[in-house]
């Protein structure tokens, strides 16, 4: 490729300033923010905080935005529903991945019917089965929507399993391993990869999700991160500068794992698009 | 273990298979099979008292024309999904080439979509805010004062600045999915192009937009069926108050606060089929193009 002229990069550049300017703007403003005061916040506009060490709003937040109950509770349920949704997505692979069956076909349909489907419209339908399961309003309505596996998964693990030689398997047999011995020593080990990506991008959606543990857990015990600050902001709307060091607090578990993991993240986020 | 290989093939797909494929029938394809029963019905939503009224809710949806009215909502946040998914492409072109910092543009620009979703449009909520929000605050401070709006409290406005949040939200993803699929392009494509003379925008015009076709429509049907699911962000925002009530809040609302469980199921199924209507179109586009 030929080299590319110096205005059409001073205008590449200038047009990705901008970009993250707009991105930066709205998160700058809250980070300020965290920090002042009340009155200093009304008065002092856009300028740096006078004392990055106040830590008012953030005790503020935690005590009466329940925060500290709402990271407890997401922290149990991601810890369940992972761990339940890895075993669950690995097995499924390893069924679909490696034998042939009459009923294969049929069940990936089955798992992409489901992805067609709106989630959010079957809610009412949902909601019935939860409700005569007897887990409504217990921190088991959302673990147990969370933790089937998803079409995406399935692809994603499906595509690694063929990628895993036969003859892994094949001279497990001869030394008479079981199917199940080949699927904890060989399959689940290999598939590493993807459950690291994977596990990366489902806490980061169960951690935003806020329409399940709405909907579903209404107590005031089972508050989650998003359910808390929801209910937070809503009396104390005026609080602009209390609502700033949540939001803070709140976004900070999911940049580090971004920063720290970008790699499988960006790696899921392309996977997934292709299928 | 001297169980043969035959009988522990059955062991394993029947113990593999059952608990994943209870719980898919049990919350994604009951709920999706009850819906269609339940939106044939008259149901308050608590016991089993559901009354047979036929296709009255369905009459009802086409009768009253401020459930339909609601896509109008809609729209704005497919509006927006379109205007992202070219500021996206675009973004995606200049990083996929020799751009230094690229990398860190990557991440800057992508790290909106980890941020956590109600915190997102809590922080919105601040930066709209009539008074302080810190859009009309440092509109004031470089001396715009004529530029200041109510963001929110104007019906002319608040559609566009709730589609706006999604855009900002969603951008960074469709860039680097579009980035993805830029880099499966072959090299050699472009450099071939080069020799026999072609320009930058020859090979765009012919070598990148062909190849990023199935990406591109891809994304356009995502945009166009998140449009229509459009929820979350009204929702936290104002509950859908001062016209910003999408026909997925209107369907919640139906079932969860007037407790018109039929009706609302009725309101489902047809956003289903119109989701599916779509979906079906870009397949048939799609196959049609593969051959």
């Amino acid at each position: 490729m030929g080299k590319t002229p110096g205005y059409v990069r001073a205008l590449q550049y200038s047009t990705l300033a901008f970009a993250v300017i707009i991105v930066f703007f709205p998160i700058y403003s809250i980070f300020v923010g965290a920090f002042k005061s009340k009155v200093e916040f009304y008065q002092s506009g856009l300028s740096l905080p006078e004392n990055f060490f106040n830590f008012d709003n953030f005790k503020r937040v935690f005590k009466v935005g329940k925060l500290g109950l709402g990271f407890q509770n997401i922290s149990i349920i991601l810890a369940v529903t992972l761990t339940g949704n890895v075993i669950i997505g690995t097995m499924v692979a390893y069924a679909l991945g490696r034998f042939d069956f009459a009923l294969k076909k049929p069940i990936m349909a089955l798992y992409l019917i489901a992805q067609i489907i709106p989630l959010v419209t079957t809610q009412v339908a949902t909601f019935s089965v939860i409700k005569a399961l007897g887990v409504y309003n217990t921190i088991k309505a959302p673990m147990l929507l969370y933790l089937g596996a998803d079409v995406l998964q399935i692809v994603i693990y499906l595509q690694f399993v063929a990628s895993i030689p036969k003859d892994l398997d094949e001279n497990a047999m001869v030394e008479g391993a079981s199917f199940f011995k080949i699927y904890r020593s060989i399959i689940f080990p290999l598939l590493g990869p993807a459950t690291a990506t994977l596990i990366i991008l489902k806490t980061i959606s169960i951690y935003n999700d806020f329409y399940t543990p709405y909907l579903y857990m209404p107590s005031q015990k089972l508050k989650v991160v998003s359910t808390a600050i929801y209910s937070f902001v809503g009396p104390n709307a005026a609080q602009l500068n209390v609502i700033s060091a949540g939001i803070l607090i709140i976004f900070i578990p999911t940049v580090v794992i971004f920063l720290l993991l970008q790699r499988y993240i960006f790696a899921g986020v392309t996977n997934g698009a292709v299928k | 273990m001297n169980i043969s290989y035959k009988v522990q093939r059955y062991i394993i797909l029947f113990g593999f298979l059952t608990v994943p494929l209870v719980l898919l029938c049990m919350f994604s394809l009951y709920p999706a099979v009850s819906l269609f029963y339940f939106s044939f019905t008259e149901w308050d939503g608590l016991g089993f008292d559901q009354k047979w009224v036929g296709l009255a809710n369905y009459k009802e949806i086409f009768m009253r024309p401020e459930i339909f009215g609601a896509f109008k909502n809609n729209l704005y946040y497919f509006v927006g999904g379109i205007l992202q998914t070219a500021i996206a492409l675009y973004f995606a072109i200049i990083l996929n080439g020799r751009l230094r910092g690229r990398y860190a543009f990557r991440v800057l620009l992508f790290l909106p979509y980890v941020l956590h979703s109600v915190a997102t449009v809590i922080m919105f909520k601040n930066l709209y805010h009539a008074e302080y929000g810190s859009i009309n605050v440092f509109l004031g401070a470089i001396g715009l004062e004529s530029w200041q709006q109510m963001w929110l409290g104007n019906p002319k406005l608040v559609n566009y600045s709730l589609a706006f949040i999604s855009m900002w939200k969603y951008f960074g993803l469709s860039m680097v999915i579009f980035i993805g699929a830029l880099q499966s392009i072959p090299r050699d494509l472009y450099e071939a192009s080069t020799i026999d003379g072609a320009s930058s925008w020859q090979s765009f015009r012919f070598i990148t937009l062909p190849s990023l076709r199935r990406v591109i429509e891809l994304m356009l049907v995502l945009t166009l069926t998140g449009a229509l699911e459009a929820f979350d962000i009204p929702f936290i925002m104002m509950l859908g108050a001062n016209g910003t009530s999408t026909f997925v809040i209107q369907t919640v609302d139906m079932a969860f606060h007037f407790e018109k469980f039929g009706l609302a199921s009725a309101m489902a199924v047809v956003l289903l089929f119109i989701v599916i209507f779509f979906i079906f179109i870009q397949r048939k586009v799609l196959f049609r193009e593969g051959n």
